[in-house]
């Protein structure tokens, strides 16, 4: 079933590939199959467009992204990047209410959207022959969606987008944690200060003025990045894009988001009580952006601590004490900044001071001595392979489509970066691994969330 | 590039007064399906795929939780979960670290028909991982403290699914339609009584009445040689002996319900209503396959379907809406959910029946048909994109049995369904006056109005009763 996300958590994907000899490697000979070629160019409207064939399947993913998020909004509107998202499948000046889905539906074609602070995505898949079909949607949403905007058309998506928010964050367990946390992490005015999904006030308040205003600023063509992956013929598809995209106007520059480096200066604790049966932990610190260098030392040090059985939090956690239900660590890299997280739920009968003095022995234990080589390599191996899986698929939010266009608008601008991010992962050394805990992970500067049982009646 | 953007400005508009028209839609052009066997009798069957260095091989075992044996419900999704935790000469810790350091992932796991030990690894790494695999399939040792380690996280698990109002509705849901002691009518992981009384004697017993060579088939899809892999195969595979005759269970066919009924589970302070209603649905096996899922596309397996459309799009009382024939060896539920904003839940469950009425009475427009059949049939390329999608799709042809030409007869049989037949489906399969409603909300708040709805007698069930002993 079709959902439209918005994406509280920037989850990482390793990419990364192999490219230089390493006797230990799980693929030690690839025969290059993992170069993505690409055709790329810009429109005079300054619509930046990247080209991929792969013909193994017939299927092509049209992804669009729009540099615009909910880093974008300001206090008093937080949640309006993703309630517009829902806005651009309702129809436009050529389409009708509904015949976004009917028509690509009609062509066996699936598509969907994403919020996230620094993003939007917009994906189409559609079986080759429908390429133009998708085109024509896509470019009619970016060139007439305003014709047919109406106060009626917000007001539908803004109860959709509430119930999405009771869904996913207040009928979830756990479900508010993940804001609470944003709330401390991030410094008030700091643009990931406030959630995606935004606050009921804020969605009660957004506006048909706010969409007319959001769209002029935002959507144009100068402001976004197109990929075409698939079963595709390139001169055919550029010839496409001209044709349905050319005609948009330029819109005004973007000033992008800068705002002040966020930093942790001391031990922020808090906690929140919800309708759960067990309690969890949430420990966060303050990290490097996605792409720069300690980010993918990160990354390896989330698998040391805690993906597979021999990791050093799930085995002493879960495995051997069984002290908690499960654990989990990961490095969110976004464009203004990362963070490091650690979750972990506490068995029936267990202190929650007890697992955090666990979670702190072992990272104790990284800042004094650099991994085992052994560690560090299951880590590369487990990395290197999950590139290929990503390879097999073009469309969706995992395929190579997405990943050419986070490439091109986070690391630095080149959409065939995966031999450089897999130089990331292969050429870290286990000091370099000790190093990022150091700088990174302190004691003394983190944020301690604690989600509480309700006390029962 | 210069040149190019000079074209820009001169270019006409397009005609947007009409959307393009398509070009012939592609065929799915499935490699074929390479069928060996080893020297004990296993089926191999290989799909070579030359795209990525990867390989998926995937044992499927025919036995899955709906060969439980009664009081033991749980003991065939155990059994797939342990198959990992202790093999051969390894610990599972031993063997986490294996695969982990070829780079393969492996996981295992059963549904209510098969168990699945899936592998997908870089083809270099296949020689080193085969063996392991063989190991976790064939040689697990059911270790007394690993057994009792996944009960723990499993009993953990059902605590916390008190929780979860989108855990509890389809528990209660299932339990209601199909009763304590149908297999159906409890979860495939079990109860907190038969979790609690599930020996390693239980498991050990479940893998040696099922997990045979006559009982299995393997599947091999990647960038892979048939003559290759077939040898490295039978060194691992061939030597697994049959001890004896399968004899699986059969799930008897559920008595159908006969009148409706709603259930109440309080959820005090609820942000919403998760709604689940519908009765016994169709096995796999029926003849009606096609009809069935043209229809449910239509009501509520698609974005466009009316479910979905009438509350989300026209009501805005949820995220989204939707139905589906759950279907297995034996008949599965057919179920139409979704989660409602807790003051318009009596709203929404008469926009509920007011559709599943609807779809019964009127036959579809031509539009909406077609839309329907081109959804399934033209969107089917794109369900064998991967190697781990390719492997699944094979899966489902050996489990239920299907003709080796399926996929490539699924088109037409799609196409050839018409308004009258969905008429005639609908008539049969959505009966609404006999169904089941399951709403896990807060209570205090839904409850007049759904029982100023005259529905049906209203009946309040307690997490305990969903969850089962």
């Amino acid at each position: 079933m079709k959902v439209r996300l918005g994406l509280l958590l920037l989850v990482v994907l390793s990419f990364p590939l192999s490219a230089q000899q390493n006797p230990r490697s799980p693929i030690p000979d690839p025969q290059s199959p993992l170069e993505v070629p690409y055709r790329q160019f810009t429109l005079a409207n300054g619509l930046n467009v990247i080209l991929h064939q792969d013909r193994s399947a017939p299927v092509v993913a049209v992804n669009m992204w729009y540099h615009v998020g909910s880093a974008n909004e300001r206090p008093g509107r937080t949640g309006f990047a993703h309630l517009f998202e829902h806005l651009m499948f309702e129809g436009s000046g050529h389409v009708k209410e509904g015949e976004f889905d009917t028509l690509l539906e009609s062509a066996g074609g699936d598509n969907n959207g994403s919020t996230e602070n620094d993003r939007t995505n917009y994906i189409i898949d559609v079986p080759a022959n429908a390429l133009e079909l998708a085109l024509f949607l896509e470019s009619d949403r970016m060139g007439y969606l305003l014709d047919t905007m109406s106060p009626d058309r917000v007001n539908g998506q803004r109860d959709v987008v509430k119930n999405e928010r009771r869904q996913s964050y207040e009928n979830r367990p756990y479900g508010m944690a993940g804001l609470a946390l944003d709330e401390m992490l991030w410094p008030e005015g700091h643009p990931y200060h406030w959630p995606t999904i935004g606050s009921m006030e804020d969605l009660t308040a957004a506006s048909y003025e706010d969409v007319v205003a959001f769209f002029k600023k935002y959507y144009v063509p100068n402001n976004a990045s197109l990929v075409i992956a698939g079963d595709i013929d390139l001169d055919r598809a550029q010839a496409l894009v001209q044709k349905w995209f050319g005609e948009i106007p330029r819109g005004a520059a973007v000033e992008p988001v800068a705002p002040p480096a966020a930093v942790l200066t001391s031990v922020k604790r808090h906690i929140l009580t919800d309708r759960v049966e067990l309690p969890r932990l949430y420990l966060g610190w303050l990290t490097p952006r996605i792409y720069a260098p300690a980010d993918a030392s990160l990354d390896v040090v989330s698998y040391i601590l805690a993906r597979g059985k021999n990791s050093r939090l799930y085995k002493r956690l879960v495995y051997d004490t069984q002290m908690a239900q499960e654990v989990f660590a990961v490095q969110q890299g976004t464009a203004l900044g990362g963070s490091f997280l650690i979750v972990a739920t506490a068995r029936p009968g267990t202190q929650m001071a007890d697992i955090q003095k666990v979670i702190d022995e072992e990272i104790d234990r990284m800042r004094r001595e650099p991994p085992e080589e052994r560690e560090l390599q299951r880590a590369k191996n487990q990395i290197e392979a999950s590139f290929y899986r990503q390879m097999e698929r073009v469309g969706g939010f995992r395929g190579k489509a997405e990943q050419l266009n986070a490439y091109f608008d986070f690391a630095g601008g080149d959409p065939d970066y995966f031999a450089e991010d897999l130089a990331r992962y292969t050429s870290l050394s286990a000091s370099d691994i000790r190093a990022a805990v150091l700088q990174w992970l302190p004691a003394d500067r983190r944020v301690e969330l604690v989600v509480e049982p309700e006390k029962k009646q | 590039m210069l040149l190019w953007v000079a074209v820009g400005f001169a270019q006409d508009r397009p005609d947007r007064s009409r959307p393009p028209a398509l070009g012939p839609a592609p065929q799915l052009n499935l490699p074929p399906i390479q069928k060996r066997m080893l020297s004990n009798g296993l089926p191999v069957w290989v799909i070579e795929t030359h795209k990525v260095p990867l390989v998926q091989a995937n044992l499927v075992v025919f036995a899955g939780s709906g060969d439980d044996p009664a009081g033991k419900f749980g003991v065939g999704s155990m059994t797939a979960s342990m198959l990992d935790e202790g093999a051969g000469s390894r610990s599972a810790l031993e063997i986490a670290d294996a695969f982990e350091f070829l780079g393969a992932n492996l996981t295992t796991g059963s549904n209510f028909d098969a168990s699945v030990v899936r592998m997908n690894v870089p083809v270099p790494r296949l020689g080193d991982a085969l063996p392991l695999m063989a190991d976790v399939a064939l040689r697990p040792t059911f270790p007394q403290q690993d057994l009792d380690r996944l009960r723990q996280e499993r009993l953990t698990a059902l605590l916390q699914a008190r929780d979860d109002p989108q855990a509890i509705a389809p528990r209660a849901f299932q339990r209601i339609v199909y009763g304590a002691t149908h297999r159906y009518g409890t979860s495939a992981q079990g109860t907190e009584g038969t979790l609690k009384a599930l020996t390693s004697g239980d498991v050990r017993a479940f893998h040696d009445s099922f997990y045979q060579p006559s009982n299995a088939t393997i599947v091999l899809v990647g960038d892979i040689r048939t003559d290759d892999v077939v040898p490295m195969l039978e060194q691992s595979f061939g030597g697994w002996k049959n001890v004896g005759p399968v004899r699986r269970v059969t799930v008897p066919t559920a008595p159908q319900l006969t009148q409706g009924q709603i259930y109440l589970v309080d959820k005090p302070g609820a942000a919403q209503s998760v709604i689940q209603i519908g009765w016994v649905g169709v096995p796999r096996s029926t003849p009606d396959y096609y009809r069935i899922q043209v229809t449910n596309t239509i009501l509520g397996g698609s974005f466009s379907s009316r479910l979905n459309q009438n509350l989300r799009e026209e009501h805005g009382y949820a995220y989204g809406a939707r139905s589906v024939f759950d279907m297995r060896m034996s008949a599965g539920p057919f179920i139409a959910a979704a989660g409602v904003q807790t003051d318009k839940t009596a709203d929404a469950l008469r926009e509920f029946f007011k559709e599943l009425n609807a779809i019964r009475a009127t036959a579809v427009s031509d539009a909406e048909l077609t839309r329907a059949k081109n959804y399934i049939a033209l969107g089917l390329p794109g369900q064998f994109e991967t190697s781990g999608d390719l492997s699944q799709q094979i899966e489902d042809l050996i489990v239920y049995k299907l003709s080796d030409d399926y996929y490539q007869r699924y088109v037409p049989e799609i196409q050839k369904v018409t308004a009258a037949d969905l008429l005639k489906t609908a008539a049969t399969y959505i009966q609404p006056a006999k169904f089941a409603v399951v709403i896990v909300g807060d209570r205090k708040v839904i409850e007049a109005g759904i029982r100023a709805l005259n529905l049906e007698p209203v009946r309040v069930m307690t997490v305990d009763e969903a969850l089962g002993s």
